[in-house]
């Protein structure tokens, strides 16, 4: 029986009849196409009347198929589903094709816009014939989280799930939670204490029921899906014993070796070979540093371990992996200090006063290095000027395009902390003021009141050359005051680089074990930008905080939170469904060759013992097709994407190239004459 | 890879060390240059703004002169360099011009198609292609203890130049460390030296001038190396001019980095064309290495 197909043509306003003859396009489909029993344009076929229409449509004209050319199936594929189900069809009978991402919005050209969309049409409407009935399935959601980060977009997620009563594995790379706010002095705009608002988070989720805390841990492997994720840690050695150390660091204080501080103290100070990253650590259990402990150096010391009162310290304590079952992820793995040495006429690392801004955020902190005095690299002459050089790395074409988001604030508060603590001169060089958040702006005007002075240019360079007696010992930094126009130096004793906000280096590779994509940056790429900024393109896996891009503390906190609310919906609901576009195996054709079964990326493919015949697990097969690709028998299928699925859809593109053919078998005599 | 040379019209007269020294340096190392046959002048820093088509055609001339047995094209000179590198670009990216420069070379015969030619700089060429371990390994009076300035001046490290970074060049920090001496990481480096600014502006070109010696000497070089004639004669022929205006006391050597390459690969000064520069380098030379020789000997 032949099918009877509805094609509907969406306007998206002018996003596609902008480029795309749309009216046009849906009355040939109606009239040239096989099988099309209606065809329509509409100005909004997402809207409630253009979904009206289809499922009016389905019930008086009994359409068996329908087609909708709009946007990508992202966004609107479930919408139009749902519709061809509310009117009694089954959704899987509804193919939607893009014509705006793919078509529309990519294309200049009018007419060769419209050739593109009536060829997408066409191809719709062939593959839908052959498309079949499918019924979703239905799995149930683990309650337990996973929380990748323990900065203060992990902590927020951690705990909000923690307190609505569903258990949390919080896994941190480093010794302690807390990420980079733990090593701020201020906040802006409202200059509240970091450590004052962010280390009772870190206990609560330290001391809280329902979270198990992972620190010094990294994420291994992802297998499994959205409701039941499996999920391997590697908890690193700390060579020491987690639940025998009672964390009173006698190990600490006894251990000779002293090293600089990269990580937490940006370079500004030392820690021992064993250590605790900061007084408020959470967890209280030191880690030894393999790489500069003595005793691993040359089998020598062993101080910390004759100390130790509860013989918590082993040396031979090694990696140990373990297994989580969770039902879904958040990433919130935060963010990296872009590196300033990759702008060498700024200077930093061959001249000494010059400082990235986590130096200078050490250099502030009452519990830094300094005790917060801020002073100058002898340790002890305080700056008379200082100049804070914003966009270092960040929209500049040859580091990063993008904004940092939050430099212009930091420059800020840095320049009220200068002001309050000395009485330097401090000059901020910004390209844009961009301080758009609340009571941000009042913050700007603020420092303007406090005398902070404000040149409008992009440094070209710090240097020591003088060329004038008052340069004598400074650094010059050299800008264009384009409010001016004109060149000026500034002889200034400290300069501050205000680095951008980079991805994390392994961002690419966390994102892969997830199943979740970056933008070209590194950055998580989100679900949409603008209507779902927090879940991904993966079912199950969630991103919060800077490793979407650079966002403040405020933004970071928000998206913790809507990460951890969707999370409890998912929970509260109890059931997630699982897409039937699945694998499945023909198993009386199968010869258990197990090709298969090592391709599968989802490890969704079990071999069968007895039968000696591989079997797809629907639970955990995504659909990828890569089995289906493989099999040497061809004997694995892809619902909703079979061999005359797709066959059918080509044909359907090819529809003008097939044409002449089609023709010449009606009109034989022709052929010759056009041959020639 | 096969290399044409293009020395350059100042090579032949007033930068005649810079293509002496050049030519030891390239035979010591067992390398190949062939000089281009019939090669013009490339227009120098004037020509451009005067008449881009004809200043692109005469150019162009010498990248169509590269035959086809050589794919690279070298030049010591900063202003050859860049204005070969420059040509190669503008032919590939403006079609316009190309086609009316395509008719002029024509006119005599010539043809090029942007790309054939690699234009390098010579430093990039020992830099990258002969490398640290053959140098090393050929350098027999190491440059212990000279305290020497690389100085890149403004052309070479305009961001088409493919080898450097364009803010804060090291490459030629880098290959002085190779021989051993002590190279002064002075701020700068890159900055211009006037050019041609002495003959419309003394005072400007000489206070350009003036920065470099400073920092120089602020820096305790004992000589300052180029890599380009321009930059050369500015900083060695006005110095004295720079004294007096200035009532400043420099007495900085500046020689050719090829010359000071040509002494740590052990070739007799004579042949490195020392002696043509106004502030006489071999005392200063022979003074620090001869001392640390003395030292080493005891």
């Amino acid at each position: 029986m032949a099918e009877k197909i509805g094609v509907y043509v969406c306007h998206c306003g002018s996003n596609i009849a902008g480029k795309v003859d749309v009216e046009e396009i849906a009355q040939w489909a109606g009239e040239n196409l096989d099988d099309v029993a209606v065809s329509r344009d509409y100005k909004f076929m997402c809207s409630s009347l253009g979904q009206q229409m289809i499922e009016d449509d389905i019930k008086k004209e009994k359409l068996t198929r329908v087609v909708v050319g709009a946007c990508s199936p992202h966004l609107h594929e479930k919408t139009f589903r749902r519709a061809c189900s509310n009117a009694g069809m089954n959704p899987y009978l509804m193919d939607l094709t893009n014509i705006r991402e793919h078509c529309s919005w990519v294309h200049k050209d009018r007419s060769l816009a419209t050739e593109k969309a009536r060829a997408l049409i066409s191809a719709a409407v062939q593959r839908v014939k052959h498309q079949e009935p499918l019924e979703p399935m239905y799995v149930d959601v683990n309650p337990a989280t996973l929380v990748i980060g323990g900065g203060i977009a992990g902590l927020q997620a951690t705990l909000e799930l923690a307190d609505a009563g569903y258990h949390v594995y919080l896994v941190e790379r480093l010794p302690s939670i807390g990420g980079h706010m733990a090593q701020f002095d201020k906040t802006f705009p409202t200059l509240d204490c970091s450590a004052c608002i962010l280390t009772p988070k870190m206990s609560e989720a330290g001391q809280h029921e329902n979270v198990t805390l992972l620190t010094y841990a990294e994420l291994e492997e992802v297998s499994g899906s959205v409701g039941s994720f499996k999920v391997k840690i590697r908890q690193k050695s700390r060579c020491v014993d987690y639940d025998a150390c009672t964390g009173c660091g006698i190990c600490v204080e006894k251990c000779p070796r002293k090293v600089l501080d990269t990580e937490f103290e940006a370079g500004m100070g030392n820690r021992k070979a064993i250590y605790m990253p900061f007084p408020q650590a959470v967890p209280r259990v030191p880690v030894i540093d393999q790489d500069s402990c003595i005793w691993f150096e040359r089998q020598k010391c062993r101080a910390c371990e004759k100390l130790c009162p509860t013989d918590a310290i082993k040396f031979d304590q090694e990696d140990e992996l373990i297994d989580i079952e969770v039902g879904n992820i958040i990433i919130a793995t935060g963010w990296k200090p872009f590196d300033s040495k990759k702008i060498p006429q700024y200077g930093y690392g061959r001249l000494a006063n010059v400082y990235t801004s986590m130096e200078f955020e050490r250099l502030c902190n009452a519990a830094g290095p300094t005790n917060g005095k801020i002073v100058m690299r002898d340790g002890k002459t305080v700056p008379k000027s200082i100049a804070i050089v914003h966009c270092v790395g960040s929209r500049d074409d040859r580091h990063n395009p993008y904004c940092s988001g939050i430099c212009c604030m930091a420059a800020l508060k840095f320049g009220h902390l200068v002001l309050e603590k000395t009485d330097a001169e401090v000059y901020s060089f910004y390209i844009d003021m961009r301080t758009n958040q609340k009571n941000y702006e009042e913050f700007y005007q603020r420092l303007l009141g406090e005398g902070m002075r404000f040149v409008r240019g992009k440094v070209s360079e710090v240097t020591d050359a003088a060329r004038m007696p008052t340069e004598q010992g400074k650094l010059i930094v050299q800008c264009e005051d384009t409010l001016i126009g004109r060149q000026q130096r500034y002889p200034v004793d400290m300069v501050i680089l205000m680095g951008a906000l980079e991805p994390q280096e392994d961002a690419r590779e966390l994102g892969l074990k997830c199943g979740i994509s970056c933008s070209m940056e590194g950055w998580y790429t989100e679900r949409h930008p603008k209507l779902d900024p927090v879940a991904t393109m993966t079912d199950g896996v969630f991103v919060a905080g800077t490793c979407q891009g650079p966002k403040d503390i405020p933004a970071s906190v928000a998206q913790g939170a809507a990460a951890a609310a969707r999370v409890a919906g998912m929970i509260t609901k109890g059931k997630v469904m699982i897409e039937p576009i699945v694998a499945s195996i023909n198993e009386q054709a199968c010869s258990g060759c197990k090709i298969c079964n090592n391709m599968c990326p989802y490890n969704a493919i079990e071999f069968i013992e007895e039968t000696e015949t591989s079997r797809v697990i629907t639970a955990l097969c995504k659909g990828c097709g890569t089995c289906v690709a493989a099999c040497p028998a061809g004997v694995i299928t892809g619902a909703h994407f079979n061999n005359k699925q797709i066959f059918a859809e080509i044909e359907g593109a090819l529809w003008d190239a097939l044409q002449p053919a089609a023709e010449s078998s009606s009109q034989a005599e022709t052929v010759p004459a056009s041959a020639s | 890879m096969k290399y044409a040379y293009y020395p350059g019209c100042s090579l032949e007269s007033g930068s005649a060390a810079y293509d002496k020294s050049v030519k030891a340096v390239i035979e010591q190392l067992g390398f190949g240059l062939d000089e281009l046959d019939d090669w013009n002048c490339c227009g120098a820093t004037e020509y451009f703004s005067q008449n881009e088509l004809v200043a692109t055609s005469v150019i162009a001339r010498n990248l169509a002169l590269v035959d086809d047995r050589h794919d690279q094209l070298v030049a010591p000179c900063a202003a050859c360099f860049l204005n070969l590198k420059k040509t190669d670009k503008l032919l590939a990216e403006q079609p316009k011009i190309r086609g009316k420069v395509d008719q002029a070379l024509a006119a005599g015969g010539l043809r090029y198609r942007p790309g054939r030619v690699q234009v390098r700089h010579l430093l990039d060429v020992l830099y990258t292609d002969i490398g640290e371990q053959a140098i090393k390994a050929k350098v027999v009076q190491p440059l212990t203890g000279l305290r020497v300035a690389p100085y890149y001046g403004c052309q070479i490290v305009r961001p088409l130049n493919g080898f450097d970074n364009p803010e804060y060049p090291m490459k030629l920090d880098e290959m002085f460390t190779w021989l051993g001496a002590e190279v002064v990481d002075y701020p700068v480096k890159a900055h211009c030296c006037g050019g041609h600014m002495t003959q419309i502006s003394e005072e400007n070109a000489f206070e350009l001038i003036r920065r470099l010696l400073q920092s120089a000497a602020d820096y305790r070089a004992d000589l300052i190396l180029c890599m380009c004639p321009m930059c050369q004669l500015n900083m060695d022929m006005y110095q004295g001019r720079v004294n007096n205006f200035f009532n400043t006391k420099f007495k900085l050597p500046i020689v050719y980095f090829t010359q000071m390459l040509g002494v740590a690969l052990g070739i007799d000064m004579k042949k490195l064309g020392f002696g043509k520069e106004l502030v006489a380098a071999e005392p200063v030379i022979r003074g620090k290495l001869e001392g640390q020789t003395a030292a080493a000997t005891k």
